[in-house]
């Protein structure tokens, strides 16, 4: 039977998802929006999601791909809540500007 | 260069050209389109490997409800302006120097790193087919399952008490 990885190779997998989740770190160190910064998050999520589903095609094993569902599902959670949090701050704040959220500092 | 290597090339480069773009592009509104087009070459992947429930699931799940929510959240807060003032310059120096540390020391490691299998023989049984994934969910994942099902209506709740609005006499 044909395996996709025989043409591709897992390394090119591996380099692919390894570059996307540093766009990803890199994106929430540099922008002060805070909801580039939550879609800097989503980019990291989905090359680990990537990564996942190239080896379960490489151990040839469904769990895997069960895992990124579960994955899929808390990460949904994950940004609904986050930004009902991020209309709650823009509401009394007036900016979600990231750097401006210093109420917490003593 | 085989025609698969060809496509994986070509959707590797939309997928990080797109997430360069999103974090690089002053609109939000524009971020959120390029996020939609770098998801979307996600699901291309996800379809190059034969994995078509998780490609369908990816595309209705990111790019369909995810991003209707960033841009509502976006209309919401009226952000569509670029008016957003960059980080101190120190801190973009650093932030691109830990960009290319953490891209070098991590695709040394893997570059360097030997597989334990070495080839890709494939036993030549169904093991991604939505009937396959269907059976092990609901089998050996059943609690799981039935778990995430009570995250999401908690995460629902959570949202509807977050984002109601505070009565102005409290």
């Amino acid at each position: 039977m044909n395996n996709i990885l025989n043409q591709i190779g897992i390394e090119n997998y591996i380099f692919l998802c390894v570059i996307l989740f540093c766009i990803g770190v890199f994106g929430v160190l540099y922008r002060r929006n805070a909801i580039i910064v939550f879609m800097s998050i989503e980019i990291m999520l989905n090359a680990v999601n990537l990564l996942f589903v190239a080896f379960s095609t490489y151990h040839q094993d469904a769990q895997g791909q069960v895992f990124v569902f579960f994955s899929m599902a808390v990460a949904a959670a994950e940004v609904a809540v986050g930004l009902a949090i991020l209309v709650s701050i823009f509401r009394s704040i007036g900016s979600i500007d990231i750097d401006n959220l210093k109420n917490l500092k003593g | 260069m085989n025609t698969f290597l060809l496509l994986f090339s070509v959707l590797s480069a939309i997928t990080l050209a797109t997430a360069f773009l999103t974090i690089f592009t002053k609109n939000p509104i524009h971020s959120a389109i390029y996020l939609v087009i770098c998801f979307s070459s996600i699901t291309g992947h996800y379809l190059l490997l034969n994995a078509q429930f998780l490609g369908i699931v990816n595309f209705i799940v990111y790019t369909g409800a995810i991003m209707v929510l960033f841009l509502f959240t976006l209309m919401l807060m009226n952000l569509n302006k670029e008016d957003e003032v960059h980080k101190p310059r120190v801190t973009r120096l650093a932030a691109v120097v830990l960009f290319c540390v953490m891209c070098l020391v991590l695709l040394a490691i893997f570059i360097n790193s030997k597989p334990i299998v070495g080839d890709y023989d494939s036993i030549g049984e169904d093991y991604q087919s939505t009937k396959v994934l269907g059976r092990v969910l609901l089998n050996e994942y059943m609690l799981p399952f039935e778990y995430v099902s009570i995250l999401l209506l908690v995460a629902m709740i959570g949202v509807v008490l977050l984002s109601k609005k505070e009565k102005s006499g409290k």
